[in-house]
């Protein structure tokens, strides 16, 4: 086993009892970065002096006797959607190119706190629209495991980055299944936290009611590790949960004693890939050889979740980026050629004598606007902008958006009534493995419909996690999905730790790298 | 659930967009998938059922009115495309 094989907590402890320094680390994830990441494409952004300066820091701090952080020495890698001070932060947006944000966001500064070295940044599909990555507007992300499929998406850099050796640990974001997703179809681990367990200040806001920063890493160990500083209340995210955090890494070496898992059977059903529904089968069934009891039972308006969640995360969606204007920051449309424009558009309406055009037409505000916006978003951010901003019009609200609202609350009631019969539910995390690049773009409906397993966490606010639970017969990953009641954070990552002890999907490393699915 | 184009140039206005001939036509198209599908909603029923706008039922979390520093102006100013010393510019508006 290589030293970048290994996982978090073990660096931690190399680190601490000074077996290891904190360049030598870094250096061992930079040197891998440079082999690999030409063909996986993980990083938006990798500044590889400034991480050594940095790791040579801490390097010194502890040679000096200094007390450090939590998480002191180790790299961690951070989704492009986390605002870092004076770095640019581009969310894979051509409108964020040159942004450079004036402060951290919430979860940037505890990590500093904790003297991580942030390695790099990941790519993401646009604003976190996306499950495949290919909406990123700079480049695709290739899954390590076979590089002409997706990594899922949007958090893929981070999930590929953590898959080919890249960083031990990554910060994504999930607002429909952008952790969990990527995680399960690159043989990673995924958490998504309760709504309001990790502050989201700071975060470049795509659905503020669903959206929730959360840790990537090989284990729920290293889970544990990474929530322990995410987690939180911040005064500066009014939506962020005054409640204590628990001590993840203390607790989740614990197996979950009388585990009562719920199989949901809605989630079994049409366009379950047979590989997959066989993974996830047999690992219930070393759920049950360690002790848990199962049972089936019905959510019966899981079949509304994509539906319902493709109405409100657009309307969100379209009115969180109205922000983005050509004014304060961001792109903005060459403003004399769109002024000529304009120019000559007048006068030839005027000349064919059209009044109702020419009143029809836009100030040069508004136009500016248009122009900036529409140079600067890709088309499922669009999308998404004109389905939201439809669904939220005068004469559809009540239909689409009120409609949804309800929906919502009856997929938190269905949660609700099975948390009072289970622990944890257990199923799959995609429909399929991953799929290949380019195979669904032009149909956004498919792309959506791949989201039905997550996007109702998300709706109902709880958390969940994926794990690795075996391989198709092409060899590619199989995540195992596990939701909680709301702040049960530790009882998720015990629940994955024990797996992760009956089973090692989750060491496999990618055939690039020279592992294989089978060892 | 079809829509028809001045529908689209009419969402397209109302969310600051601008879109080119192709892009309208290809999102006739996909708008309508997509809002088609979302016709299933329809036979929930949802009577009585309050609307769930978030998922932490909180409402008016205050801070003590205590004032903080802020971003200064050359910072709030330093990401703005177009500018002077002291404020946004933006083209004219009547």
């Amino acid at each position: 086993m290589t030293l970048i094989d290994r996982t978090a907590t073990d660096h931690l402890a190399d680190l601490i009892a000074g077996r290891i320094s904190s360049v030598e680390l870094t250096r061992a994830y930079l040197d891998q970065i440079d082999r690999h990441d030409s063909r996986v494409r993980a990083f938006l952004r990798v500044d590889p002096q400034a991480a050594l300066d940095r790791a040579e820091d801490i390097d010194r701090r502890r040679a000096a006797g200094q007390s450090l952080g939590r998480l002191a020495g180790l790299p961690v890698a951070i989704k492009d959607v986390l605002c870092t001070q004076g770095e640019p932060t581009t969310c894979a947006s051509r409108i964020l190119e040159n942004f450079r944000p004036p402060y951290d966001a919430t979860v940037i500064a505890r990590l500093k706190a904790a003297d991580a070295v942030l390695i790099g940044k990941t790519n993401m599909d646009e604003f976190a629209m996306g499950g495949s990555n290919e909406n990123s507007a700079f480049h695709p992300t290739h899954n390590p495991w076979d590089l002409s499929r997706i990594p899922g998406g949007s958090s893929g850099g981070a999930a590929a980055c953590v898959a080919a050796r890249m960083a031990p640990l990554a910060v994504g974001s999930d607002t429909g299944g952008s952790i969990r997703s990527p995680a399960g179809l690159c043989g990673v681990s995924g958490l998504k936290p309760t709504y309001g367990r990790v502050s989201r200040y700071g975060l470049v806001a795509f659905a503020s009611s669903l959206d929730q920063i959360g840790p990537l890493a090989q284990t729920a160990e290293d889970m544990a590790l990474l929530l322990e500083v995410l987690a939180g209340h911040d005064a500066a995210d009014s939506t962020s949960v005054n409640l204590p955090v628990p001590q993840y890494t203390k607790t989740v070496r614990q197996p979950l004693a009388g585990l009562r898992l719920g199989m949901v059977r809605e989630h079994f059903g049409d366009g379950l890939d047979v590989e997959v529904e066989a993974a996830v089968r047999e690992a219930v069934r070393v759920y049950e050889s360690l002790g848990a009891k199962v049972t089936w039972l019905s959510m019966p308006h899981s079949k509304y979740a994509v539906a319902t969640y493709y109405v409100i995360a657009p309307c969100e969606a379209s009115s969180n980026l109205a922000r983005y204007d050509g004014v304060h920051y961001g792109h903005r449309t060459d403003e004399k050629q769109m002024l000529a424009d304009l120019q000559a558009e007048h006068a030839r309406l005027q000349k064919a004598g059209d009044k109702r055009a020419l009143e029809n037409t836009e100030n040069p505000l508004i136009r500016m606007y248009r122009r900036s916006r529409a140079e600067g978003f890709g088309p499922e951010v669009k999308r998404r902008i004109m389905l939201g901003t439809y669904a939220l019009s005068a004469g559809y609200y009540d239909a689409y958006y009120k409609k949804a609202l309800q929906v919502r609350r009856l997929i938190r009631q269905d949660f609700d009534r099975a948390f009072e019969e289970v622990d944890l539910l257990i199923g799959p995390v995609t429909p399929t493995p991953a799929f290949k690049i380019g195979e669904k773009i032009d149909d956004p409906l498919a792309m959506y419909l791949f989201d039905l397993y997550t996007v109702s966490t998300n709706l109902a606010g709880i958390g969940a996690l994926s794990i690795p639970c075996g391989f198709s017969s092409a060899g590619l990953p199989i995540g195992l999905h596990l939701q909680a009641p709301p702040f049960e954070e530790e009882r998720l990552l015990r629940g994955a730790r024990m797996f992760q002890q009956a089973t090692d999907w989750h060491g496999r490393k990618p055939a690039m790298l020279g592992g294989s699915a089978d060892c | 659930m079809s829509l028809s184009r001045p529908e689209v140039e009419k969402i397209a206005l109302l969310g600051r967009l601008l879109l080119s001939e192709e892009e309208i036509k290809r999102m006739t198209v996909q708008l309508g998938d997509v809002l088609g599908y979302m016709d299933l909603l329809g036979e929930v029923d949802t009577t009585n059922v309050e609307p769930m706008v978030h998922a932490q039922d909180m409402t008016n979390v205050f801070r003590d009115d205590v004032a903080h520093p802020s971003l200064d102006r050359g910072q709030a100013l330093a990401n703005a495309p177009h500018r002077d010393e002291e404020c946004y510019l933006v083209p004219a508006v009547l």
